[in-house]
């Protein structure tokens, strides 16, 4: 099938109210989560560079189908990043081509840093955006505090290209840090690991990354706090941690630089569970519940990251949604498919009142039906339950 | 600013509603005698007062279900208060509605430092959220300066900021669950004690929607371990411009400081009379802080202090202790009582890009001179939310309309300087009017095409937020 490629959002419009049957809309096409769809495939590709930023205000303007490696490369000359850390979803699900900072903000994808500064939607400032009605949108704008009017900015981060399809985006970019350390814990449990992490982000000393990888082939479990900022700062902190946290063992810590950026990136794109068969589940979890729920599923390794609060699980192919999802219906929270066959479940079933809205809200961006239909669908994610 | 005639056919049932609620209610939770119902004429904004037809004050989630349930039967629309500190009119009453108050709803559900949450009922005030995890070190970080009296549910309408929100976010930012009733009394929960709800971010979506979606009765909020100390360096300047600069320059050296408080002339002078806080006499002031150790804290100040004499400022005193520091802050905090002393006053609240910062204090210097209204201006420099307090005097005629005018013309300003209308107070009746400056049509369309699917018959907090004749027909549908 023919991939629509609109080279302006005048185009995008015109495709979008002309349109008579469903897309399947995409960025670069390196997160097909929810697997393959039917529908005619509109990239936004071509719509693609920045338009402003602003290292004085903390603020970049970029149409959505921006390369994020452009975007990237253009904040660290500046010595600024993305501070919410995106995962690079390629090497885990094997696709190619671009990841885009539409995408990014489309599938709210927030790494590490996400427990101390907030998830992608929380740097997300402005959105413009075509409904599936064909009609131009804006919401938000480039400052950071705006209150004016509902947040559809929030809205529309995570809803996976179903209410709009994104052309441009504002968000908050932060300072890059001048050095990182990472603290390592060695051969804990994973209940001790999360009680570990607990403290230390309980602490004053702002750790910007809390993880822990179980034991296994590849040597001892392995628990790590990042710390970021000026040398000193990061030094002290660290001997800090180390006090606070002696009842764990020797605690190491390495303050390398490339060491450190490695680590934390392998951790970010899950390279432990890359060219590994399986599916792998999103899990995101009150932290102290983490260790229980991975417990309670024999058979999946788990990958921890946000003080536990964020669990990533390898399960043996096919492994149905209920059995991932039993244990959450007692403590709370809610899985996603990142990788897997198509079909249902790949989003969590939403309570039926939630589920009302979330339809609703569709109806009235998408009357239609037109965009990514079957994605995200609420009652018929049950029904297929 | 107008608002709609009451409904007739609504005031008609008045005993009826009041009778039903009664009985659905404990006595004291229902309030119909127009002597009591007074009190809830007005919120902060007291420019403007309509006591309402009833107000109801439930203690309980499940007794706001129920008054709700009644006045969506009734179709009698229900205006949601917090603590009524709502600069905007937010809380503002109609005649033909019901006041529903979350005052009684102000217990602690739970608090838990090793996942870092505390869940709430939402008429607890802001700062006694902080009051009950601080004995163990930890702080709940929005701090809108009305902190001490305003109440979380009104922080969720509103979407409240503070002074330190460059580092730690506004509420949108700390708010990770709420227990919400919509209008037909329907109970949901979104989010909880986990990041980043299920589905669409309804959680985003509600919060800053200024009571028009639905009522929040209790909210999980993110809970941080207080830094080890703060201080701050006051830094003079005889130019906006070159303060700005120094702001820009602080930014983008990699420093992110937990606050940038900005004062002009006016205002330094104002407050200096009012609290002898011994600052200099210039044009503008920055009071720039940050956290972490004594030694973390030097370290930080000292990038900022040589910034800052790149741009050869008139004065620079950096706090060496817990007194000097509260020295420095001592003229800021002071800054709106400093005013309400000279005059009555308005404060503006629309956000710019931080660098058009120089070019607005201008114009609105020269704006000054046209509306021939004095104005000082306050604010949050890191984040461009500015607070343009314009001076007037209630009792001399013409001179309200002269402020609003004066009022509206900046906050189009920033609008046209690519900001906004509202940074943390919310649109309310204030500044509904002005939304189509900032929006489309088709934008506001769908933002009420939002509220169409929480509210279909637009009976929360109908007459706020978008302007009148925006609204009109969906209003007129319901009644």
């Amino acid at each position: 099938m023919k991939t629509m490629e609109p080279e302006s959002e005048a185009e995008l419009a015109a495709i979008l109210a002309g349109a008579e049957a469903p897309f399947r809309v995409q960025g670069g096409g390196t997160r097909p989560v929810g697997g393959a769809r039917d529908g005619v495939p509109l990239t936004t590709r071509r719509l693609s560079g920045i338009t402003l930023y602003e290292p004085g205000a903390l603020t970049m303007v970029a149409r959505a189908g921006t390369p994020l490696a452009e975007i990237e490369a253009t904040l660290a000359a500046e010595g600024q990043r993305l501070a919410f850390e995106p995962m690079d979803h390629r090497g885990l699900l094997g696709t190619s081509g671009e990841p885009t900072i539409g995408g990014v903000f489309a599938a709210n994808v927030s790494g590490s840093r996400r427990i101390q500064v907030g998830a992608a939607r929380d740097f997300l400032l402005g959105v413009r955006f075509v409904d599936g009605r064909g009609q131009v949108i804006r919401n938000g704008g480039r400052v950071m505090k705006n209150v004016t009017g509902y947040d559809l900015v929030k809205l529309m981060a995570g809803s996976f290209g179903t209410l709009g399809v994104l052309t441009e985006l504002s968000f908050k970019v932060l300072p890059g840090a001048k050095s990182a350390g990472t603290v390592e814990i060695t051969g804990q449990d994973d209940a001790s690991a999360i009680t570990a992490l607990s403290r230390a982000l309980a602490s004053p000393f702002e750790v910007s990354g809390a993880a822990h990888l179980p034991g296994g082939g590849d040597g001892p479990a392995r628990t790590l706090i990042r710390l970021e900022g000026s040398q000193a700062s990061v030094a002290y902190r660290a001997g800090r941690l180390q006090e606070a946290l002696a009842q764990f063992g020797d605690l190491g810590f390495d303050h390398d630089g490339e060491a450190v950026a490695g680590i934390w990136r392998d951790l970010r794109d899950l390279r432990r569970f890359h060219g590994r068969d399986g599916d792998v589940w999103r899990l995101s979890v009150k932290p102290s519940d983490a260790p229980g729920i991975v417990a309670a599923l024999p058979g999946a390794e788990a990958i921890y990251d946000w003080g536990g609060g964020l669990v990533w699980l390898l399960v043996p192919r096919g492994t149905a949604p209920a059995k991932i999802r039993t244990p959450l219906a007692e403590t709370g929270g809610h899985a996603t498919r990142i990788r897997g066959e198509a079909g249902g479940g790949t989003f969590q079933p939403l309570p039926a009142p939630v589920a009302a809205l979330q339809e609703g809200l569709r109806r009235k961006f998408d009357p239609r039906g037109l965009l990514n239909p079957g994605l995200m669908d609420g009652p018929a994610q049950m029904a297929s339950d | 600013m107008d608002m709609p005639p009451p409904n007739p056919a609504i005031l008609a049932r008045k005993s009826e509603l009041v009778a039903r609620l009664h009985r659905a209610l404990p006595s004291d939770a229902v309030i119909s005698d127009p002597a009591e119902t007074r009190v809830y004429e007005c919120d902060a904004l007291t420019a403007y007062k309509c006591a309402p037809m009833a107000v109801v004050l439930p203690g309980s989630t499940q007794e706001v279900a129920e008054a709700l349930r009644i006045c969506h039967e009734m179709s009698v629309p229900v205006v949601p208060r917090g603590a009524g500190t709502s600069l905007a009119g937010g809380a503002l009453p109609s005649a033909d509605s019901v006041i529903l108050g979350v005052a009684r709803l102000t217990e602690v559900l739970e608090t838990d430092y090793e996942n870092r949450f505390i869940r709430v009922q939402t008429g607890r005030t802001n700062l006694s959220v902080t009051g009950a995890v601080e004995t163990e070190g930890f702080f709940y970080a929005p701090d809108p300066s009305s902190q001490l009296a305003c109440a979380i549910a009104g922080n969720i309408a509103m979407n409240s900021g503070g002074a330190h929100c460059l580092k730690y976010g506004v509420t949108t930012n700390n708010l990770m669950g709420v227990t919400m009733v919509l209008m037909d009394g329907t109970v949901i929960e979104l989010g909880g004690a986990h990041l980043d709800a299920a589905g669409y971010d309804l959680l985003g979506l509600i919060c800053g929607s200024e009571g028009q979606l639905g009522v929040v009765t209790e909210a999980t909020l993110r809970i941080l371990h207080k830094p080890e100390g703060a201080r701050p360096v006051l830094i003079g300047f005889d130019s906006n411009e070159v303060a700005g600069h120094c702001v820009s320059d602080i930014i983008k050296a990699g420093v992110l400081p937990v606050a940038i408080e900005f004062m002009d002339r006016p205002c330094i002078r104002a407050c200096e009379a009012f609290a002898g806080a011994g600052y200099p006499d210039c044009e503008a002031l920055l009071i720039v802080e940050v956290e972490g150790s004594d030694a973390e804290i030097d370290e930080q100040l000292e990038t900022i202090i040589e910034i800052a004499r790149a741009h050869d400022p008139v004065e620079l005193r950096q706090s060496n202790s817990a007194e000097e520091s509260a020295r420095i802050w001592l003229g800021r905090k002071s800054a709106f009582g400093a005013m309400g002393q000279i005059n009555d006053y308005m404060c503006l609240d629309g956000t710019i890009p931080v660098s058009q910062l120089p070019h607005v204090l201008k114009r609105i210097g020269e704006m000054s001179g046209e509306f021939g209204l004095d104005v000082a201006n306050v604010f949050h420099a890191g984040d461009g939310n500015m607070h343009p307090l314009i001076l007037f005097d209630a009792n001399k005629p013409g001179d309200l309309e002269r402020c609003e005018a004066f009022g509206a013309a900046i906050l189009k300003l920033c609008v046209e300087v690519g900001g906004c209308l509202t940074g943390e107070h919310g649109v309310g009746i204030e500044k509904r009017d002005l939304m189509i400056d900032q929006y489309a049509p088709e934008d506001l369309e769908i933002q009420m095409a939002v509220k169409d699917v929480f509210d279909p018959g637009w009976l929360l907090n109908p007459a706020k937020v978008f302007p009148l004749q925006s609204s009109a027909a969906r209003r007129d549908a319901a009644a």
